[in-house]
């Protein structure tokens, strides 16, 4: 079975989704929250109410203790008659030490419990209400007067009552219609959220499965999917690019390599018909031996891209003085270009030495690459060209802000526009190039080594022709010192050279 | 010439071993970096070839001990290992040479010869002389009989290189190593043309030629046919 095989596409509800349960969560703790609030207030509303209601009834109750004290039994009935005839707020009665009702506009005494401070609530019926009207919630205190007469003042507190009913039946309905509406916004954000997740799962299937042109669907908001979509989707198009790679250098390497082995094996079959020691005998060897030495080097070839696209030369980088480097080479391959009936150019733009950190070694080699190509391509056919009409190749150090720039330009045929990516990968071999000799990883080569100097490379027009910029990061002070140098010194050293000459 | 091969390879030692009895020199096989290095410290030898990777001790260790105890037998590395710090700390241990797996035997031949030569107490001469040719090391002239003879810098380099090493043979690699610096695998005849330049200046208007092409191998600065 493969790693990545697609398990069973399982629906996903909704009610499993993060959004949905982020969306629960929310709605909760928003209940809780308001039914915390509407309590604390309601309380404390209640019970502010309460204490005014004890007061009042306290007042009264002193009030009428005075009176009985001043005026005895008669007045204190005239008084409470008074109060209820005048239509009283105030609920009265008052028993004598026999438990009797001597005088008040409550039918009976009430019934509550009575507590440490002499009072509490209990339920009654209006005298003027009818018998089917509902009891009403008053709060009393017993006063005790003296000959054992105890007077009860209460006062109807229905509205307090019905007040904190009614406040409590809307924080219920309200935090229920609070679930509601939380719990369906929720369901309605995790169904579009799952929607277009669906669709990603759907197109990473998809993809899982071999389709590697299939890409996350994306909508037009730039939201976080989205660009987790795009970031995905650029992850995919690499991906595809590296595989498309990958896919070519193995047709390239079974081409390339296909057709030297063959003429190997036939170089060396030939060879053995001759006799042991005759001239195609030797011939024969010397030319296998001479393939042999052409596969290795494509091998080493693409070893060392390989080696180099791992990464880790950090650590053999030192500072190289590009100038003189370039110079070095130019000077090395100007004969070669000439032999093929070109002329080397070299400039210098910078006007002090410029260093770069590179390991000396493989900047080296990718120059060299470069002037190679350039010789190899731009040879003119004709070898009979007068020396003054030669071709030129022009290889010109620029410096740039904070990078330097080694052109290495000719006048052969150069590479199309649309080739040009092309060429930079791995064996890619434009068409018209197959015939020359050559691994095909030159300019591939090139371009990791620039990558490992965090440098780039890029082909451009040189109309006609092929114009190849190789960019580095300029150094900004050369360190001198034992800074690494890729090599130790020789015996006689090439600086102690240069200067000799100078002077 | 006594060489010590240490090799673990038992194909690659005996090419070797038979490549430089051709050359007439005598040539010894360790099997590994134990026996190699008691061998080494042994002494008589004139060159040691050491393999990088060996069972028991590793090359670059074998270097480094014959090294610190002394021992300033040349050191040719061989080895499969090319990568670009590989070279560097082969030579960082102690070795004179590095020559990558595969090779050719000539390569090979030569490198050792050169190497074994320069054992011989470096010669402070400020002058080289190959039959009527006169390098200057210190007045940067050159003369080939009565006519001096005018150098690019690097013209100079290549001669006094050749010259150095005259009736050797010096590979093209050895010549792009030890006159410009770099050890890649150059994909056209950069060194020929080199050598055609430096043979015009110093060989064409002569009857003698000084300096010849060594076929399959590289060149040779020379007086006289052998």
């Amino acid at each position: 079975m493969l790693p990545f095989a697609p398990t069973a596409a399982r629906p996903a509800r909704f009610w499993r989704t993060t959004t949905f349960r982020a969306a629960a969560v929310a709605t909760l703790a928003l209940a809780i929250t308001a039914f915390l609030v509407v309590t604390f207030v309601t309380r404390a509303t209640n019970d502010a109410m309460s204490r005014a209601t004890i007061s009042e009834l306290d007042r009264e109750g002193a009030a009428l203790h005075r009176i009985y004290g001043r005026g005895g039994l008669d007045q204190l009935l005239r008084a409470l008659q008074g109060r209820i005839d005048a239509g009283d707020m105030h609920l009265y009665t008052l028993i004598d030490a026999d438990k009797r009702v001597i005088a008040g506009n409550l039918a009976e005494p009430p019934a509550f419990p009575v507590d440490s401070r002499g009072g509490g609530t209990f339920r009654y019926r209006a005298p003027k209400d009818a018998a089917d009207m509902p009891e009403r919630l008053a709060a009393g205190r017993v006063f005790a007067l003296p000959n054992g007469l105890a007077l009860t003042i209460a006062r109807d507190i229905e509205p307090q009552r019905t007040y904190l009913a009614a406040t409590n039946r809307t924080l219920g309905l309200g935090i229920a219609l609070l679930a509601l509406v939380g719990l369906a916004a929720g369901v309605a954000l995790s169904r579009l959220i799952l929607k277009r997740v669906d669709g990603m799962t759907a197109a990473s299937r998809s993809i899982m499965a071999g389709n590697l042109a299939e890409r996350l669907p994306r909508t037009d908001t730039d939201d976080e999917l989205d660009r987790l979509a795009a970031s995905l989707n650029a992850m995919l198009d690499r991906i595809e690019l590296l595989m498309a790679g990958m896919k070519e250098v193995s047709d390239n390497i079974a081409h390339d390599l296909k057709t030297p082995l063959n003429r190997l094996r036939n170089r060396a079959e030939a060879a053995l018909a001759d006799q042991r020691g005759g001239p195609a005998w030797r011939a024969g060897l010397e030319n296998t031996i001479e393939d042999a030495d052409e596969l290795m080097k494509t091998f080493n070839a693409l070893l060392l891209i390989a080696r180099l696209e791992a990464g880790a030369v950090e650590n053999t980088k030192a500072p190289v003085e590009i100038g003189a480097m370039v110079e070095d080479l130019a000077e090395l391959y100007e004969p070669a270009a000439e032999e093929a009936g070109l002329a080397l150019e070299w400039h210098d733009a910078a006007g002090a030495p410029v260093y770069v950190r590179a390991n000396r070694q493989l900047l080296g080699q990718a120059i060299a690459n470069l002037i190679e190509n350039a010789i190899k391509y731009a040879a003119p056919g004709d070898d009979n060209v007068a020396e003054n009409h030669r071709p030129t190749i022009s290889v010109v150090l620029t410096p740039k802000q904070g990078a330097v720039e080694i052109a290495v330009a000719d006048r052969g045929p150069g590479i199309a526009a649309e080739d040009r990516d092309r060429a930079l990968r791995r064996f890619a071999r434009l068409e018209a190039s197959r015939t020359k000799p050559g691994t095909g990883l030159g300019l591939s080569l090139v371009a990791a080594v620039a990558r490992l100097h965090e440098g780039s490379l890029r082909l451009e027009d040189n109309r006609p022709g092929l114009r190849v910029l190789l960019s580095l990061p300029m150094m900004a002070a050369p360190v001198t010192g034992d800074a690494a140098d890729n090599e130790p010194p020789r015996e006689e050293g090439e600086g102690a050279w240069r200067k000799a000459q100078v002077n | 010439m006594r060489v010590l091969v240490i090799e673990d390879n038992r194909e690659t030692a005996q090419f070797v071993q038979r490549g430089l009895r051709e050359a007439s020199h005598a040539a010894e096989i360790a099997e590994d970096g134990e026996v190699g290095l008691a061998l080494a410290r042994a002494g008589g030898y004139d060159l040691l070839i050491v393999d990088r990777m060996l069972p028991h001790l590793d090359g670059l260790t074998l270097i480094q001990t014959i090294r610190a105890e002394g021992n300033r037998t040349p050191v040719l590395i061989l080895s499969a290992m090319s990568h670009v710090d590989d070279r560097v700390k082969g030579l960082r241990a102690g070795g004179d040479d590095y020559l990558t797996k595969p090779f050719a035997l000539a390569e090979l031949i030569a490198r050792v010869e050169v190497l074994a030569r320069r054992r011989q107490p470096e010669e402070q001469t400020t002058r080289y002389v190959v039959g009527d040719l006169i390098l200057d090391r210190l007045t940067h002239k050159v003369m080939r009989g009565s006519e001096s003879i005018i150098l690019q810098p690097r013209e100079f380099r290549l001669l006094e290189y050749l010259m150095r090493n005259a009736g050797q043979v010096v590979t093209r690699t050895m010549l792009l190593e030890n006159v410009w610096d770099y050890h890649f695998d150059p994909q056209t005849n950069v060194i020929d043309v080199h050598i055609s330049r430096l043979r015009g200046k110093i060989d064409r208007n002569f009857d003698r030629p000084l300096l010849h092409t060594v076929r399959g191998a590289g060149y040779m600065m020379r007086d006289g046919v052998e």
